[in-house]
């Protein structure tokens, strides 16, 4: 199992005022999986997903990561995780300014121990389709592109697992579905993604839709009929070149 | 370390698509470097160019001003305060070779202005009055004709040396040896004198910030008694037979005027008595503290400067928090992020102080051209220690200011930072 989660809660304290987010969540999440993690704004998702992503820690509760326990790792580990074995994707996209593109992708790089980062983030960068594009600034392409760019910046440290958190809700349709086709890509290469997002026709992409009301899952379902499969099926007027 | 120096290529793109801040951040630092590479280098040069004219008297010079003074201060007399109490007598007594067997040559001295005419020429200036010996005591070079002898000093003969200026001024044709010329004092009463001009000196320029070609010499009775129209003089010099032989002299010299004073306690001395070494002591002294106070003044301004980066990188990191959110989220460590910034702070500063040292050098090298343009003996002089010191305080100043912004950014929870707006 790549993740287990057991009785995870996440409490906020505001002076005083306890505020539960997370109420004894447990889920497992295999290798290859594509889920989607649904739920309305304030349902504990992002939450959730910060603390799968090792951005912020549990109240209490347990999660293993392959294995592992992870209040057994301190900061720096938990950062080398961060760099080496997930990536994330986020709404607002979070390039760098005035930055080149090439210069985005190698960002990640420069906190690990590989070599040949050009080399690397040129490859990222034409698997997303804008091998083209390396030398503009971030603040020069369109946000479809810059979304492309963020997906090349997680994908450049090959992990093993994507989050992606809202990846369209800053995009229009034709944009969000490009980055969809990206995703659903990655995934049938054989890497882990863990989407969450309001929106149902999102959601639709995965193969497994887990949805979360008040801190709690309401439900846990396979979607046999992803979208994911269909798009690469059709290959429907996706532009990558 | 390796991470450090991968990312500076990266923080110096960063550093300069923000031109202006940066520049602005660093202007405090180049200001503050280059003031106090330019104090030291100024200090150190009027020092040495100050010394080296008192030096160059000779080491074997006695001076007597009267008035009290204490051990490392400048004498009242200095300050244009006259005081009475050094007359004829005392010197005659010097002269006592039983008592003061070392002393070779005793020159007693007045100053005062004047005014100085020929024919229809006149011009103000300034007088020494003084005996022949002065020539040797001061090292006086003519330029043509002869300095007043013994001789005519002690006659009190109307004889004159011109400076070098006054004799060009008043005889722009030359042909001035043997001519007459009258001086006049216009503070009193009294009238015209006429001298007969025996030597020029040579040029000398100007030393100690006095043009030393404007000025005249004659006997010193004449100048004593019928141009100030006073009974004691103003200050005294003696030159002893060897340099070994000052202290000596000084405390003979002591014993002699105490006696002659009547003063039984050394605290209640109207006089002092004082070599060269002494001088160049308290020359040193004042102009040490000089450069020191100056050079601390502008080691406030690096100080200020320092703030203005904390100023700034503050700022810079509350602009940044999202970046430093990402950046945790990509793979950062806290020692990653704490080190960017002060990597930054440190290139901000170290840029700074490389132009500082480079303008301070540059406004020294202009003065010191300007000073022997104006025909000063200076010597362009550049500490290492200034540059040295420069550049420590000034990279001080950028890791000591700069590690407080970053280690609040490098304290920045990931998720916190992605969220902040």
């Amino acid at each position: 199992m790549l993740i287990e989660l057991k009785n995870i809660t996440k409490e906020y304290d505001n002076g005083g005022v306890v505020t539960k987010v997370l109420k004894g969540i447990s889920l497992s999440v295999k290798e290859g999986e594509f889920l989607a993690i649904m739920g309305p704004s304030g349902s504990g998702k992002s939450t959730l997903m910060h603390i799968i992503g090792f951005l912020d820690r549990a109240t209490s509760g347990t999660y293993l990561f392959d294995n592992e326990d992870i209040k057994d790792f301190n900061d720096d580990e938990l950062a080398y995780i961060r760099n080496e074995r997930i990536g994330f994707v986020f709404q607002s996209f979070n390039l760098l300014a005035r930055t080149s593109v090439l210069d985005n992708v190698i960002l990640p790089l420069t906190y690990s121990k590989k070599k040949d980062h050009i080399n690397l983030a040129t490859k990222a960068l034409e698997a997303v389709g804008l091998g083209n594009r390396l030398s503009f600034l971030s603040n020069q392409i369109s946000g479809g592109q810059k979304q492309r760019v963020a997906i090349a910046r997680a994908l450049v440290c090959d992990p093993k697992v994507i989050f992606a958190d809202e990846p369209t809700g800053n995009l229009d349709s034709k944009s969000g579905n490009t980055v969809m086709y990206i995703l659903g890509r990655l995934n049938n290469e054989g890497r882990t993604i863990i989407l969450v997002t309001h929106d149902r026709n999102v959601a639709e992409h995965a193969n497994r839709i887990i949805t979360i009301k008040d801190g709690e899952i309401i439900s846990d379902e396979h979607n046999l009929n992803s979208r994911k499969s269909q798009m690469i099926e059709d290959d429907q007027d996706i532009e990558l070149k | 370390m390796r991470i450090l120096f991968k990312n500076i290529n990266v923080e110096i793109k960063n550093l300069i698509s923000r031109k202006a801040r940066s520049f602005l951040t660093i202007l405090g630092i180049i200001i503050g470097v280059s003031g106090v590479i330019v104090i030291i280098s100024l200090g150190a040069g009027a020092q040495a160019l100050v010394l080296g004219q008192i030096t160059k008297l000779g080491t074997n010079i006695i001076g007597i001003l009267p008035g009290k003074s204490d051990e490392t201060g400048p004498p009242a007399a200095i300050f244009g305060v006259q005081i009475k109490t050094l007359v004829e007598a005392d010197v005659e007594a010097i002269r006592n070779k039983t008592r003061v067997p070392h002393a070779i040559d005793i020159v007693s001295v007045v100053r005062g202005n004047v005014t100085i005419t020929s024919g229809d020429q006149s011009i103000d200036t300034t007088f020494t009055a003084t005996d022949g010996s002065y020539v040797r005591v001061q090292n006086v070079e003519m330029d043509h004709g002869v300095f007043f002898s013994d001789e005519e000093g002690r006659a009190a003969a109307n004889v004159i040396v011109l400076g070098y200026d006054v004799a060009e001024q008043l005889f722009p044709n030359g042909g001035e040896l043997g001519e007459i010329v009258k001086l006049k004092n216009n503070s009193n009463s009294f009238g015209s004198i006429p001298f007969r001009v025996i030597g020029v000196q040579e040029k000398l320029g100007t030393i100690a910030f006095q043009n030393q070609d404007d000025q005249v010499f004659i006997p010193f009775k004449i100048g004593q008694r019928q141009i100030l129209g006073i009974d004691y003089m103003q200050f005294v010099r003696i030159r002893t037979d060897t340099p070994e032989n000052v202290k000596t002299t000084i405390i003979d010299i002591e014993g002699v005027l105490r006696e002659q004073h009547r003063i039984k306690n050394v605290a209640d001395d109207d006089f002092v008595v004082r070599d060269l070494a002494d001088a160049i002591k308290i020359l040193t002294n004042i102009t040490d503290a000089l450069r020191m106070f100056l050079g601390l003044m502008a080691g406030i301004s690096l100080i200020v400067g320092g703030i203005g980066i904390m100023n700034i990188m503050l700022v810079t990191v509350s602009e940044r928090t999202r970046e430093i959110g990402l950046r945790k989220a990509l793979g950062a460590t806290s020692h990653q992020i704490r080190n960017q910034f002060l990597l930054e702070a440190v290139i901000l500063t170290g840029v700074g102080g490389i132009f500082g040292i480079i303008i301070g050098i540059m406004i020294s090298y202009l003065i010191a051209l300007g000073a022997r343009y104006a025909g000063y003996d200076w010597s362009f002089v550049i500490s290492p220690l200034a540059i040295i010191l420069a550049v420590f305080v000034s990279s001080l100043t950028g890791i000591i200011f700069g590690l407080f912004p970053a280690m609040k950014a490098a304290k920045l929870n990931p998720i916190d930072a992605l969220r902040y707006e």
